[in-house]
């Protein structure tokens, strides 16, 4: 008993420190904070051409949702940001991960407490450009229902730790190749494609979209758009937590395995 | 000055066995070979070429808890690889090492809470953050409660003098006083073992004799072992008395500095001021009259520069040589120096003295 709670308060200790250090130094990029913030605004141009598109022809979804699902997705996109292959990528290449080795804790809670932390400092440029989108579309405002709120926070933090353990994983490709960055590249073309962020699901035909929903890519952005907008089934829910839980199970265990690997590999050169 | 540093807690600190043991420890590098220009670009691009670069060779000794051991070595000796290996960063492609009783790769906590490695030339600072922000990132990462990190980061903060240095962003500080916070942060848990790879790197004079003096104290304060490498022999002579000389991968001296320095440069070096240049028939009359005394037959001048004269001598021969040197040159300053280290090392490398088994450390 007494050993767990040592863990736990141990746990706890690090969580804090990390996200304070991480926070801290988050605050020291005010303007980058924002131009990433905007830069997740191709949400918005797809709306403007899905809205054209759909107010001209039956594209599986209406005009109205396709404002709300492509504001949702906006949302989403903002809570589930990752880059940690560049960071993994950097600090392989350069020898600077040797210091991280160092520390009496893995590396990864630093990148995920790191990515935490700036979440909470995007969130007022998010709030700003949020007023900013409905001062601007005055029709386009809703107000979600709290449960719907409730469940897009839960699926938007499942989304953001599975996209999270899968860029990490692709991450530990830096030990072999020198640019892992280079097949995050071809896995955001498929994240795009299939998470619903270029267009939204529906109006991809039905067997295409069975396909897609045995991905991990649906439940990254348009399970939580489509939650937002209270317009999810309890089945697809169970089993987006299903699929979820698989990818992020079989995406923890390789990750594992190439880190254990990889370290094996590690020159550490440079430091 | 009356601040101290917390002994660390451990109970196997003071045992017989050694702190640091490394036996046939090696490891070979693949380095891709790239030939020259486009035409190598593209033979590079189809078909990669590598080729195997022993970095550390065969290396065995032993470090006993509190030790400072300065390890010497041209640039590309393997000095850093095998600091690297002993701390767990690199897997030995032969050999064994146990630190503090652990296997370093294999990484268990226990073993990175005892050991710390600082480098000089890697900042492991927060770059944009006050270097307090690292300090307290640092003990929440090894658990300190603020009642034990925070009187040991106020003595680290008198002893390496960094007062008010600490809320400024690390960016702004100097390269001598971010070292200094370095050595801060990676000693704020107490270490035991305490690797270091050119702590002085581009330090001016003042700002490595600072840093000099505050490992001397750690390590007479807690009993730290210390092993360290740097290319400042005046780092090593004033810290460590036993050495490790690495050349190409493998150790070539293991032992005392003075008998490294007997070895390689058996000789003294006296060196007269003269009051007015020195001509050749005031060498020629010295060098003659030391000559007479067959115990002197080492004796030789080794140089001249405005009113300087150098000679050099086998020690047990520098009473007699002085007196008779003193008889025919008047001088008005006089010193006797052993040869500088840099030299010294260098022969060790080179082969000048006949070679040897490695010593054992004292």
């Amino acid at each position: 008993m007494r050993a767990l709670h040592l863990a736990l308060r141990l746990l706890w200790m690090r969580s804090r420190g990390l996200f304070m250090a991480s926070y801290a130094y988050m605050t020291e990029y005010r303007a980058e904070l924002l131009l990433w913030a905007l830069s997740m605004s191709l949400s918005f141009i797809l709306m403007g051409v899905w809205f054209e598109a759909s107010s001209r022809a039956d594209v599986g979804i209406t005009p109205e949702n396709v404002v709300r699902y492509f504001f949702s997705v906006f949302l989403v996109r903002q809570l589930t940001v990752v880059w940690v292959v560049w960071d993994v990528e950097e600090q392989v290449r350069l020898g600077k991960l040797s210091s991280q080795l160092l520390l009496p804790i893995d590396p990864v809670w630093r990148h995920l407490m790191g990515h935490i932390a700036e979440r909470f400092a995007r969130l007022p440029f998010v709030v700003v450009l949020v007023a900013l989108f409905f001062a601007l579309y005055p029709a386009a405002f809703f107000v979600p229902s709290p449960s719907s709120v409730g469940l897009f926070v839960l699926l938007s933090l499942g989304a953001f730790l599975l996209r999270f353990i899968i860029q990490y994983t692709v991450a530990m490709g830096c030990f072999w190749l020198e640019r892992a960055s280079a097949i995050e590249t071809l896995h955001v073309l498929l994240y795009m494609f299939a998470s619903g962020a270029i267009a939204p699901l529906e109006a991809f035909p039905v067997e295409v979209r069975e396909v897609l929903m045995l991905t991990p890519f649906p439940y990254m952005i348009w399970l939580p758009a489509r939650a937002l907008m209270g317009d999810v089934d309890v089945d697809v829910l169970w089993r987006g937590a299903l699929v979820m839980s698989a990818w992020g199970g079989f995406f923890l265990v390789v990750n594992r395995v190439l880190w254990r690997r990889g370290l094996r590999r590690y020159s550490a050169m440079g430091a | 000055m009356s601040t101290s540093i917390p002994l660390a807690a451990s109970s196997s600190r003071n045992g017989p066995s050694p702190i640091i043991e490394a036996r046939g420890l090696g490891r070979t590098f693949q380095v891709p070979v790239k030939g020259d220009g486009f035409g190598g670009a593209v033979r590079h691009f189809f078909k990669r070429v590598t080729k195997d670069v022993v970095a550390v060779d065969d290396v065995s000794f032993t470090i006993d808890p509190g030790e400072r051991v300065g390890f010497l070595g041209r640039n590309g000796a393997g000095k850093t690889t095998t600091l690297k290996m002993l701390s767990g960063l690199l897997l030995p492609t032969s050999g064994t090492v146990q630190v503090c009783g652990h296997v370093p790769f294999a990484k268990e906590h226990a073993f990175l809470r005892r050991i710390a490695l600082v480098m000089g030339n890697k900042a492991q600072l927060m770059w944009d953050l006050p270097a307090k922000e690292s300090l307290r990132l640092q003990a929440s990462i090894f658990g300190l409660d603020d009642a034990v990190w925070q009187p040991q980061a106020k003595a680290l903060t008198e002893l390496l003098e960094l007062g008010g240095l600490l809320d400024q962003p690390v960016r702004k500080l100097s390269l001598g006083e971010r070292m200094k916070a370095e050595l801060m942060v990676a000693l704020l848990h107490r270490p035991e073992v305490l690797f270091l790879d050119e702590p002085t790197l581009g330090l001016d004079v003042n700002a490595q004799a600072a840093v000099r003096a505050f490992l001397k104290r750690y390590n007479e304060e807690t009993g730290a072992t210390i092993l360290l490498t740097s290319h400042y022999m005046a780092d090593i002579t004033a810290l460590c008395s036993r050495v490790l000389v690495i050349h190409d991968g493998r150790l070539i001296f293991d032992g005392d500095l003075k008998r490294l320095t007997s070895r390689f440069a058996p000789e003294k070096r006296i060196e007269l001021e003269l009051s007015g240049d020195v001509t050749p028939a005031d060498v020629a009359r010295a060098t003659a009259a030391v000559a007479e005394d067959e115990r002197c037959a080492s004796f030789r001048h080794t140089g001249s520069e405005g009113r300087l004269v150098r000679f050099a001598v086998d020690p047990q021969a520098l009473a007699p040589a002085l007196q008779r040197l003193l008889a025919v040159l008047v001088p008005s300053d006089l010193s006797v120096t052993d040869p500088p280290i840099d030299d010294v090392i260098g022969r060790a490398i080179s082969g000048d003295a006949p070679p040897a088994t490695a010593e054992t450390a004292p």
